[in-house]
């Protein structure tokens, strides 16, 4: 039982992580209805720009407190992945926007790629340590359990990017102008949205995310390297269409849904006769599963195609 | 006379006898040529056959390395336990080993002919990008099945199969090859085939005419995958060694990139596609580094500048014109 639980709080944070990158692919969806398969390069991003953010600035900011260097060190790559996500919409994506979606996504898949390859080839292919950003330490908490100070700090982050990501969403203009667009683009336009800022925005704030997003993960998993983004990126995909594509709060849902399932396999597939390496299969089996029986996610809303 | 009404026909015998003759001269070919030539060859029957799929019937698949690898595996496996003994009854020598091959290669093929039915018919209720990650998911899930079997068993797990029997020769590749060709080209020229540009053009307008567009999916999948199928076996039969790594997310976007350089929808296209881009690879070895930077680069710039292809599809073109 004390495992079980132990197992349930791994893929919590582990599942935190899935859902602020799922978010990123929820509202680049929401808006411009395709796939941004390379998110989780930007993901990856996020990690190196950590990765070499501490080494740049640890000299100087090794008077203060731990705490202070790791909230500007994230910030700082935050900006550097919602940057990035702004370009690569500029020079990928926007002189397709008229296209079939089907361009557009190969498009993407070229974008990740080439972040990829270019990654490997500036940074090299060989994994690299994370740097503990806040010293670790494992406390044992009720009943045996094990918790350690960057697991809470993860999840209390990640909270509060949630919280604010719904402010913007729900309480700003430019939230207002993303929703307008998302349910009409035509009409948002009429009404005197500026489309290409809005999408450019929502690149930008999705991106940050995914950028503390890598950061996270290389806290809880310290080890880095050019193709971390992948599998991450499409487990955090299928997060998204777990809990229904386009919809913020159901890519909170099935970014911990996925999470914990993963974790649970990884733990005890063995007892069942399966090799825990068949955790990585596992969203893609939820995915296949999802699609087959309730192809508009757990809390999306069916979608009526016209013709 | 002749040529007007068996036009195609005399063209696969053609491609059939120079590839049997080339191969009675294999020897004196440099391996290092000779290695180029089977690559591109495989590459034809992979980027050819994705084409059915991706193409011709307009559904995107992210997942061809798949049933390759169900094609690769199952040959390869059926070879390594089975072979010698099966090539013993066959009465051995050149005839019987060649017989094993063609029914490791048929094995491999229909195994991944029935995956391919299997990823089909659940796929269809898709359409564009969803079926392109699910396809990407088939892929994965495959990966890491083959990956985690067990190491001791006939899969190999995660080092794979090696001491394969190098069967695969020139004549092997390029009959295949000419035969994936034809059959590709010659069902999309059918009065049948029309229903996979159908299905490609305007799905909904398709099935209000009455034209069972699932049955098209399905078909494209299964005739895809089993050329995929036998394109893997060829290729374990040419490397000798396998293992799940290699047929990933990576290989299938290989492929992808032939289809799309290559034009989609068009066969000649493909193939060249596939030519230029084996022969590019061998070249840009000596910078690895770079190899997939420039491809993504093409990639994305292709589908900014001109998504048709290189060579797009002549019929295609001339109706664009007319509307």
């Amino acid at each position: 039982m004390e495992q079980f639980i132990q197992q349930l709080l791994n893929g919590l944070f582990l599942g935190a992580i899935y859902a602020l990158i799922a978010l990123g692919y929820t509202m680049v969806y929401g808006v411009l209805r395709f796939i941004n398969f390379a998110h989780g390069d930007v993901f990856m991003l996020g990690a190196f720009a950590g990765y070499y953010l501490h080494k740049a600035l640890m000299p100087m900011m090794s008077a203060l407190p731990a705490p202070v260097s790791a909230v500007v060190i994230l910030l700082l790559s935050m900006l550097i992945c919602g940057v990035l996500g702004i370009v690569i919409e500029l020079l990928a994506y926007r002189p397709l926007r008229s296209r079939p979606r089907l361009n557009v996504l190969i498009t993407a898949i070229g974008v990740s790629l080439f972040l990829e390859y270019t990654a490997q080839y500036i940074f090299g292919a060989t994994q690299r340590p994370f740097p503990e950003l806040i010293p670790k330490k494992t406390v044992e908490g009720l009943g045996g359990l094990y918790v350690s100070n960057t697991q809470v700090i993860v999840l209390v982050a990640t909270l509060l990017l949630l919280l604010a990501l719904r402010f913007i969403v729900m309480k700003t203009k430019m939230g207002l102008a993303m929703r307008a667009l998302s349910l009409n683009p035509t009409a948002a336009t009429l009404m005197g949205v500026n489309n290409s800022v809005v999408i450019s925005f929502t690149f930008g704030l999705g991106s940050a995310l995914a950028g503390a997003g890598g950061i996270f993960y290389a806290s809880l998993y310290p080890s880095i390297e050019p193709f971390m983004g992948i599998l991450p990126g499409l487990k955090a995909f299928v997060a998204a269409v777990l809990g229904g594509i386009g919809n913020i709060p159901g890519a909170a849902l099935g970014g911990m849904i996925i999470g914990i399932t993963e974790t649970l396999v990884a733990g005890y597939s063995q007892d069942i006769g399966i090799p825990s390496g068949y955790k990585d299969g596992v969203a893609f089996v939820i995915l296949i599963l999802i699609l087959l029986f309730k192809p508009s996610g757990l809390l999306g809303k069916v979608e009526r195609e016209k013709v | 006379m002749i040529f007007k009404k068996y036009g195609t026909q005399l063209l696969l015998l053609a491609a059939l006898i120079v590839s049997l003759v080339v191969s009675l001269f294999t020897d004196q070919i440099d391996d290092y040529y000779m290695d180029i030539a089977l690559n591109a060859g495989i590459n034809i029957i992979l980027a050819v056959s994705l084409n059915l799929v991706n193409g011709h019937t307009g559904q995107f698949s992210l997942g061809h390395a798949a049933f390759m690898a169900v094609g690769a595996y199952g040959s390869a496996v059926l070879t390594l336990q089975a072979g010698a003994p099966m090539a013993a009854a066959f009465g051995g020598g050149v005839f019987g080993h060649g017989l094993v091959f063609v029914i490791a290669l048929l094995v491999g093929g229909i195994f991944a002919a029935l995956l391919g039915w299997m990823v089909g018919v659940p796929s269809l209720r898709l359409r564009g990008d969803y079926l392109a990650i699910v396809t990407l998911g088939f892929n994965e899930i495959i990966r890491v099945v083959f990956t985690n079997t067990n190491a001791d068993g006939p899969f190999g797990g995660a080092l794979g199969l090696k001491g394969i029997e190098p069967y695969t020769n020139f004549f092997w590749v390029f009959a295949i090859a000419a035969v994936s060709v034809y059959v590709v080209g010659s069902m999309v020229n059918s009065t049948y085939g029309r229903g996979f540009l159908v299905v490609r053009d305007d799905e909904v307008a398709g099935e209000s005419m009455g034209i069972n567009t699932v049955r098209y999916k399905v078909t494209a999948f299964v005739i895809g995958a089993f050329f995929a199928g036998l394109a893997g076996g060829l290729y374990a039969h040419l490397r000798t060694t396998i293992s799940a790594e290699g047929f990933g997310f990576l290989k299938s976007v290989d492929v992808v990139v032939m289809v799309i350089l290559g034009g989609m929808g068009s066969t000649l296209g493909v193939v060249i596609a596939a030519v230029v881009l084996t022969v590019l690879n061998e070249y840009l070895r000596d910078f690895e580094q770079y190899r997939m930077i420039v491809f993504s680069l093409i990639l994305i710039i292709m589908m900014i500048v001109r998504p048709q292809g290189l060579l797009p599809n002549v019929v295609l073109q001339r109706k664009k014109k007319t509307t």
